[in-house]
């Protein structure tokens, strides 16, 4: 889920009503340290990380001073948090703290609706004093039952004369949540000052990946979970999946040594049948470079440039693709796809993919053909070869081949570019094809292959249809690249640069 | 008898004009599914593959009669409005189909659904399978290949994976054991029916003799599952396979609902909550065919 940091959180709960602390958000010492001159006073600096247990991590510092303040931001601008430097501090005024409470609103993915952990003890530990913890539904609507929010707070020693103001918190804490469209935010502490304010001091928010689009104004780069900052890559592959709707496609790189001798590409199909295959992988000794899931019917375009992504990863030994292994999409598209990649990329290491589902024997048969002339071995399998048996097979073919890769680049036909070739503009890309070496015969091949898009006019192959519906097709075009390819009449070029790759 | 789809109830389906409504209308009418109408609004009078479209559910209700499901295939930012009116118009069951559906929207439908007295399966569901019966959804995606994968008979299989609800079908089938329904729960965190009330339905199917769960980490079904075997409201064998063994935590593998927050949720807690319950945890997917046929006594 899209984590949004502690001065990102309090920035929402503060456009809504909810007090929080005077602040700025330090990116070096030095403002930090014009920060705590500009609030006055004592101030807090604490790191801006997704973690729980700052303070005791020394990420939570009081200051009485701004040059003490800029000290701490000195130390803590070089932590690391996992695998995240820290590179933003909170600076905030210190507070005058009478009581802390906690505030805790997530789903309850049995009851489908919100719920909330309130507890009016509140502070560090709340996890392990759960006797403390009123457990209130909310409404997805309504939001949280009036009566039962203040019967709670009535039941407490709060103040009388507060009472109020803390309901009043906590239910703008929850409109937040529906506002931004939380999976959960947390206030802990909401506290009341010694001047008897009630104000926000610390908050975790996780929104719905899902639901990001509608929200542009919380600034998510990326709406995916990740245990560390997004990298290279993984940028790269997440605007192929923005612009192209077409399936899934997700691409995370696991944490590994380029070195390590056992790394492979992993190129799954499902969510369930990926995690089943990445365990027989792992069965088999192999280390995994990266998660990756193209399903939901994805164009061919999406699995090639999904292929792309992986085999540009430094210190693969091997390519494995496996999907639940009897999938309700043609697979004969996905094959198409890898057979581009892998063909444009001259690959070297073995590659095992495992196709199985509707169309699997015109798949292997693309596949298998497509890359008998490669350097490395390619092979599909179907839906009766089991994710053990192929990884077993896979293991066979890596420890024969002995083969390692510095990632790779893609290689163009010479005819790109060139004047007498065709070329016509598509999504995403650009149709080329290869007029001179088109006679009789390779035309005739071309336009066979061509699901109708293109037509014979004088001998050489012509776009049969009208800008849009070609621009769009780029699914077919890839298929009948790799039809020509197959057919050792290399005359057609889908033109598809990846944005930071190519 | 089956659960949930069968050859008598009458299919509607939501966005039946699109390109996803369309080819999957192709594989329900082809595998034998009863759909009698599809709605796409400003579309009503056009006819998809025979089965007339109108504007609105209540339309299609009223001209084509009474619709028992609605399969819900729009895009994902359009199913609350979908669903919400399927629900209004009185249809009892939705099937919402499409991945990405905000998780505040699936609230508001369940919101909407129990004060209708609704159920809906999904979202984020490859859909239900009664072999030899009828389809909803997209499992088998074709009509040939899901009447050659899936063989009737006695074991339901609840999945929250929808290409391993296809594929733990199948190897079922391959080793002689047939199936009476085929459900696969969604992938999602928030879902309408969840694998403990698919339980319960198979359970008050006379059909079913026994229950093949492919789980996953993340969320609580399976924990959920094994209260209803202790409190006895689950008699039926179950089977059952946990994915995600490698997985760690924080990190998601694709379904929103398979992730790891704390220490809820986890490989080794589901495994150890099923066995304590008396189902039969395997290791490896390859083994549930076996331990299927050995809690039949076959």
């Amino acid at each position: 889920m899209a984590r949004l940091h502690e001065y990102q959180g309090k920035a929402a709960l503060k456009e809504r009503g909810i007090e929080v602390p005077r602040s700025g958000v330090a990116r070096s010492p030095a403002d930090a340290r014009r920060i705590a001159e500009e609030l006055g006073g004592p101030v807090v600096v604490k790191i801006q990380a997704w973690t729980t247990g700052r303070a005791s991590m020394g990420g939570v510092k009081m200051a009485d001073s701004p040059e003490e303040a800029k000290a701490h931001a000195e130390a803590m601008l070089g932590m690391k948090v996992g695998n995240f430097p820290v590179t933003e501090l909170l600076v905030e005024e210190k507070l005058d703290i009478a009581r802390e409470l906690f505030v805790s609103m997530t789903i309850d993915d049995a009851a489908r609706r919100p719920m909330m952990l309130l507890s009016l003890e509140g502070g560090t530990g709340i996890e392990e004093r759960a006797e403390a913890v009123h457990r209130l539904a909310v409404h997805v609507r309504e939001g949280i039952d009036p009566a039962a929010l203040r019967g709670a707070i009535e039941d407490s020693t709060i103040e009388p004369t507060l009472r109020d103001a803390v309901i009043g918190a906590i239910e703008k804490i929850v409109e937040t949540a529906r506002e931004i469209e939380a999976r959960s935010l947390e206030v802990n502490p909401l506290v009341i000052t010694g001047d008897g304010r009630v104000m926000a001091a610390d908050c975790r928010v996780t929104v719905d990946d899902y639901a990001v689009f509608r929200h542009p104004e919380l600034g998510i780069e990326i709406a995916r979970e990740l245990d560390h900052p997004p990298t290279a890559l993984e940028r790269i592959a997440y605007r192929v999946e923005e612009a192209d709707h077409r399936g899934t496609f997700y691409f995370a790189q696991l944490p590994h040594d380029p070195d390590d001798p056992k790394l492979v590409g992993f190129h799954g199909a499902g969510g369930g049948g990926s995690m089943m295959s990445m365990d027989a992988l792992t069965n088999a000794g192999f280390t995994i470079a990266n998660f990756t899931d193209t399903s939901g019917n994805p164009s061919s375009a999406k699995v090639y440039a999904a292929a792309r992504i992986i085999l540009s990863q430094p210190g693969l030994v091997g390519y494995f693709g496996s999907g639940s292994g009897v999938a309700s999409q043609e697979q004969f598209w996905s094959a198409y796809g890898l057979a581009k990649a892998f063909n444009e990329v001259n690959l070297s290491i073995p590659a095992v993919i495992r196709l199985g589902g509707n169309s699997e024997d015109r798949a292997v048969e693309i596949l298998n053909d497509a890359c008998r002339p490669l350097p490395a071995v390619v092979e599909g399998y179907k839906k009766d070869d089991t994710p053990a048996f192929c990884a077993e097979r896979f293991k066979t073919l890596v420890e024969q081949a002995g083969a390692r890769i510095e990632g790779t680049t893609r290689a163009v036909p010479g005819f790109v570019g060139s004047p007498g070739a065709l070329s016509a503009k598509i999504d995403r890309g650009t149709l080329w094809i290869d007029l001179e070496h088109c006679d009789a015969d390779t035309t005739a091949f071309v336009v066979e292959h061509s699901f109708g898009l293109l037509k014979d006019e004088n001998g050489k192959p012509t776009v049969a249809v009208s800008e849009d519906e070609l621009a769009g097709k780029d699914s077919e075009l890839i298929a009948c690249e790799v039809e020509c390819l197959r057919a050792g009449r290399p005359v057609v070029f889908v033109d598809i640069p990846i944005e930071g790759l190519d | 008898m089956a659960i949930i789809i069968d050859e008598t109830k009458r299919v509607l389906i939501q966005g039946i004009t699109g390109r996803e409504g369309r080819a999957r209308a192709e594989l329900m009418l082809g595998y034998g599914t009863n759909v009698v109408a599809g709605v796409t609004p400003r579309k009503g009078g056009q006819e998809v593959l025979g089965v007339p479209v109108f504007d609105t559910v209540a339309e299609a209700q009223e001209k084509a009669g009474p619709i028992d499901i609605s399969v819900v295939l729009v895009p994902a930012r359009f199913v609350e409005g979908a669903a919400t009116e399927a629900i209004e118009a009185g249809v009892k069951t939705l099937l919402l189909v499409p991945d990405r559906v905000p998780v505040w929207d699936a609230m508001r439908i369940a919101d909407t659904a129990e004060k209708h007295g609704s159920v809906f399966i999904g979202p984020n569901t490859l859909g239900v399978l009664s072999p030899d019966r009828a389809v909803i959804g997209m499992m088998g995606g074709r009509a040939e290949s899901a009447k050659k994968w899936f063989k009737r008979g006695n074991v339901g299989v609840i999945s929250r994976s929808g290409g391993m609800s296809s594929s733990t079908a199948y190897y079922l089938g391959r080793a002689g054991i047939g199936i009476s329904t085929i459900v696969h729960v969604g992938g999602d965190s928030v879902l309408g029916l969840r694998i403990p009330d698919v339980a319960l339905m198979f359970e008050d199917d006379p059909e079913t003799e026994a229950i093949v769960i492919f789980g996953e980490i993340g969320g609580s079904m399976e924990e959920d599952l094994a209260d209803l075997m202790k409190a006895g409201r689950v008699t039926k064998p179950v089977v059952a396979y946990i994915g995600g063994k490698a997985a760690k935590e924080g990190t998601r593998f694709s379904h929103a609902g398979a992730i790891i927050e704390g220490n809820r949720g986890t490989h080794a807690g589901k495994v150890k909550a099923l066995t304590e319950a008396g189902a039969t945890v395997v290791d490896g997917f390859g083994d549930l065919p076996e331990a299927a046929k050995a809690v039949l006594g076959d």
